[in-house]
């Protein structure tokens, strides 16, 4: 168990730092750079900048003191909102995204999971057709379209919600947000509960129990819950992680100050400090992710253990 | 949270949510003007930033030495200046500053943060984007530039020479020596031996060199470097000796750049030209003042980026100062109690939210969330102006959208095809269609004051295809199949109407290629494109803010197109102490471009928003810059 630990921790690292890598030099691909602007910055100007902020520097130089920045746990200053320190940037938009993928997070269990137990439990019922077809438009209808559909009918025609803008502390401004955000991995989560259920419904112990005179409602709680949710459990990390990282679309429909916009902008116009210092948290995080999801799945299912 | 609890949260959640009152009416109440801006500001450093975005910010927390009049474009009230006069030849301008002008903080505004200003901006280690703004003053440029050499020998600062002996010099770098074999970017330093040495004097020339290099040069300076004929090596070493033993000075005061404090409330400004319209171009952010004793608290006059202009050490002249700034969420403003007319000043605050997405501006707006907006998308004009047409405003703006042409592309070069493919585009049908709100161009610069250019542009699909005949291209047979390049998706419809419009009128076929922001713009910039679609917006109600740009080598022609006889009027007006024969001289350089057609002016700017009633003290501007000192809210 401890050597899996490490194991997994190592290698952990060893992602990390192939992603900074290849960020790193594709961000230095990119045709353009932070200072090539619309309108044309005089060429003394630029190059003065440029070496300010040492972009004249060889690729090499550049690389290795990135990494050192990272290493030391700073990777410097933004190029786009300049000279504001990337750790400023992350400390006040991560919150807002972190914060905003939990409520979605809940969104997505609270309706996803129950749905799936369902539609599992009266199997081929009008009751499982139609949350299935609830699911599958969850997953093929992008957020584009369901956001602003939101925001259209519950705040501007029923103005029972605000349309945009975030407050941490006013629950109403998260709900059209999240509701957004989690409505895709409601769905998912849904249809990966239902085939578990499924699954572990046809189980030899099932029908043991079921012999054995064992109410429905115990037998779907009390045998079955716990081996069903293991797929959606493991979807249930990775899922989160692209939850907290995958919301630029949301954050700019509902004008969320998280990540995704600063990510986005960065890569616009190939600001490689903040790119690389948020790449490196979504990275960290997803790793995080992945391995509690995997320790979830050991405590969940005992057949994992003995073969591990 | 228990499961139960769970499943009440949604509930909770909504009544929460049931506001009674909207946000603005909760603001009309308090005084807060609530404006969607767009995007979050690059910085609001004034030096460091050229963006619209960041105009706005600024002038409500700055002031120039002439306001911007709420209701006429051609207004000048007084800013931070109380009055100014100007001499003979309009070279030379003195501004009277406001007695009881003071910074955020109760410190008075003087002539010296003016020109502290312009210093910072014009030096040559801050590298301001935007400096080309303030060239207009005398010696700006040499200073900006560190055109060291010049300065020093101008100034008489050399023994026993002047700049007529040397001008010839190598001061700047040689872009013809290959500095490869030194490696990438070498420093002085690490050069060793002296053939090294010699190339990498020679490649940067005088002017760049730092200290050590000046005086290794001066141990021989004619086996060194390379002088003209004739140049006395006596000269040469006094030359280098100065040079050397002021590497790390700042010149500023040598150079004798053109802003002068002739008393605390007294501004001189000598300009290297006549400005008529210099009271109409200080209204431009460029020309603010900085607070010297905040900004030399948290750096040097030439640190790029100090904490001064962050919050709380921010400190502006304008009528409001910043209360709260959160990254893509909001900026407030609040009354400037200090501001020297704050008595007249309406808003109790101003929220700026930087809403990128517009249709979210836009529901945003109409659900009470916003007084105005910064831009109405064109697909939503129609239904606005059935549903609520109270809120919409369309005003002239001074841009003009256009087609961008490579003229050193084959094809492309041809005058006569150029102008073929201006005369078969409908503008009309553009600006009735796509471009709502728009009017069909004529010429490149809008109107704007008593400048009006020359007709050229029209729609004339006969003469139109018999010009691409003449030029070699009957009916469009043989003509290579070209790209029109877009990077804004609002861009495409438009686009895609002219493509259509070229297969009608020419049977002409063009492609559209779509490219990310900085792809597109670093392909027109590296002439690396048939055609661009683009757009230029004015900084100033000036022609030349549309027409200086079409010079040779500008960063912002990218069109390959040049003209001497195009210069010679441009610098000729330049020179013009008359302001209507400078404006004449303007027209005929525009007619002159426009005859040549390396762009294809589309439509001019409106400026497409939505407003609410309750906000007075809001006209119809050119430059869209409102005095927000002017608003006031009567619901």
């Amino acid at each position: 168990m401890f050597r899996t630990l490490i194991s997994r921790f190592l290698q952990g690292l060893l992602v990390l730092f192939v992603l900074f890598t290849v960020t790193f030099f594709l961000i230095k691909a990119l045709p353009y750079g932070p200072f090539q602007t619309e309108k044309a910055i005089p060429d003394h100007i630029r190059e003065k900048i440029e070496s300010y902020y040492g972009l004249n520097e060889s690729i090499g130089t550049q690389y290795t003191r990135q990494l050192g920045n990272l290493l030391k746990g700073d990777p410097g200053v933004s190029l786009r909102l300049e000279g504001r320190p990337v750790i400023e940037i992350i400390s006040q938009a991560f919150p807002n995204s972190l914060q905003l993928g939990i409520v979605a997070m809940a969104v997505a269990i609270v309706i996803g999971i129950p749905l799936g137990v369902l539609a599992a439990w009266k199997k081929n019922s009008s009751l499982d057709y139609a949350s299935m077809a609830i699911a599958m438009i969850g997953i093929c209808i992008p957020s584009f379209v369901i956001g602003p559909l939101l925001a259209e009918n519950f705040g501007r025609r029923l103005e029972w919600l605000p349309v945009m803008g975030w407050s941490p502390l006013s629950p109403a401004s998260w709900v059209l947000p999240a509701i957004t955000l989690g409505l895709g991995t409601a769905a998912y989560l849904s249809r990966l509960t239902r085939a578990g259920m499924l699954e572990t419904l046809s189980q030899d112990f099932v029908r043991t129990a079921r012999a054995k005179g064992v109410g429905s409602m115990s037998i779907l709680t009390r045998h079955c819950l716990r081996g069903g949710l293991i797929p959606a459990v493991a979807y249930i990390g990775p899922a989160f992680a692209s939850i907290i990282s995958g919301s630029v679309v949301i954050e700019s429909i509902f004008v969320v100050p998280g990540l995704g916009l600063h990510f986005i902008k960065a890569i616009e116009v190939g600001d490689a400090p903040v790119i690389l210092g948020i790449v490196m948290l979504y990275g960290t995080l997803i790793i995080i992710a992945n391995f509690a999801t995997d320790l979830l799945g050991l405590w969940l299912n005992p057949r994992l253990r003995s073969s591990n | 949270m228990t499961h139960r609890a769970l499943f009440l949260l949604p509930l909770a959640l909504c009544l929460a949510g049931c506001q009674r009152e909207t946000q603005v009416e909760k603001a009309n109440r308090e005084g807060i003007m609530l404006i969607g801006n767009s995007s979050e500001p690059k910085a609001l450093d004034l030096h460091l930033v050229t963006g619209v975005i960041e105009s706005k910010l600024i002038g409500a927390m700055f002031e120039g030495l002439v306001a911007d009049d709420p209701e006429k474009d051609d207004g000048l009230p007084p800013g931070a200046a109380v009055s100014w006069e100007h001499n003979d030849t309009l070279t030379g301008w003195t501004f009277h500053l406001q007695p009881d002008g003071r910074w955020s903080d109760g410190a008075p505004v003087t002539a010296h943060d003016f020109v502290f200003s312009y210093h910072r901006m014009l030096h040559p280690d801050l590298a301001a984007p935007y400096v080309e703004m303030v060239y207009p003053l005398k010696n700006a440029e040499d200073y900006n530039k560190n055109r060291r050499g010049k300065i020093l020998l101008t100034a008489g600062a050399v023994p026993n020479t002047s700049w007529d002996d040397m001008k010839d010099v190598g001061f700047g770098p040689d872009a013809k020596v290959d500095l490869a074999p030194l490696g990438e970017s070498p420093k002085w330093p690490d050069l060793t031996d002296d053939a090294q040495r010699k190339l990498f004097v020679t490649a940067k020339g005088l002017d760049a060199l730092p200290a050590e290099a000046l005086e290794w040069i001066l141990a021989d300076p004619a086996g060194r470097y390379s002088w003209p004929v004739g140049t006395f090596m006596a000269k040469a070493k006094a030359l280098l000796t100065t040079m050397a033993g002021k590497a790390s000075d700042d010149l500023f005061e040598l150079a004798g750049v053109g802003a002068t404090a002739v008393d605390d409330y007294t501004l001189q400004l000598e300009l290297r030209e006549p400005v008529p319209y210099l009271p109409s171009l200080v209204r431009h952010y460029t020309w603010f003042p900085v607070p010297r004793h905040v900004v030399l608290k948290h750096g040097k006059i030439s640190d790029r980026f100090t904490p001064w202009s962050l919050y709380p050490n921010i400190v502006g002249n304008g009528p409001f100062k910043l209360k709260t700034w959160l990254f893509h969420d909001v900026i407030e403003v609040d009354r400037n109690p200090h501001y020297w007319n704050a008595a007249n000043v309406g808003l109790n605050g101003i929220r700026f939210l930087p809403i990128e997405n517009p249709y979210t501006e836009t529901r945003a707006f109409l659900s009470g969330q916003l007084h105005t907006t910064y831009q109405l998308p064109s697909d939503l004009i129609k239904e606005v102006r059935e549903t609520t047409p109270e809120y919409l405003r369309q005003e002239p703006y001074v841009g003009t959208t256009f087609i961008r042409i490579n003229t050193t592309r084959p094809v492309l070069s041809d005058t006569r095809v150029r102008q073929a493919l201006a005369l078969a585009i409908d503008r009309q049908q553009l600006c009735d269609y796509i471009m709502e709100g728009y009017t069909p161009a004529t010429s490149l610069t809008p109107k704007m004051g008593s400048y009006e250019p020359d007709k050229v542009l029209s729609f004339d699909p006969e003469k139109a295809r018999a010009l691409l005949a003449e030029a070699g291209y009957p009916d469009g047979s043989g003509f290579p199949r070209f790209s029109l390049l877009i990077s804004k998706p609002a861009a495409r419809a438009s686009a895609e109407a002219i493509q259509a419009m070229w297969k009608q009128n020419l049977n002409v076929l063009i492609d559209i290629q779509n490219k990310d922001w900085g792809s597109y713009i670093s392909a027109q910039q590296s002439l690396d494109f048939d055609m661009a679609s683009a757009g230029w917006i004015g900084d100033y109600l000036d022609p030349t803010t549309f027409l200086t740009m079409w010079t040779e080598g500008n960063g912002n022609n990218n069109t390959g197109w040049h003209s001497d006889r195009y210069e010679e009027l441009l610098s000729g007006a330049a020179l013009e102490a008359d302001p209507a024969k400078r404006l004449e001289s303007l027209r005929q350089a525009e007619r002159l471009m426009m005859d040549e057609y390396p762009i294809l002016p589309m439509s001019w700017y409106s400026r497409n928003y939505l407003l609410r009633p309750e906000v007075k003290g809001w006209h119809p501007l050119l430059l869209d810059n409102h005095p927000y000192s002017a608003i006031r809210l009567e619901p």
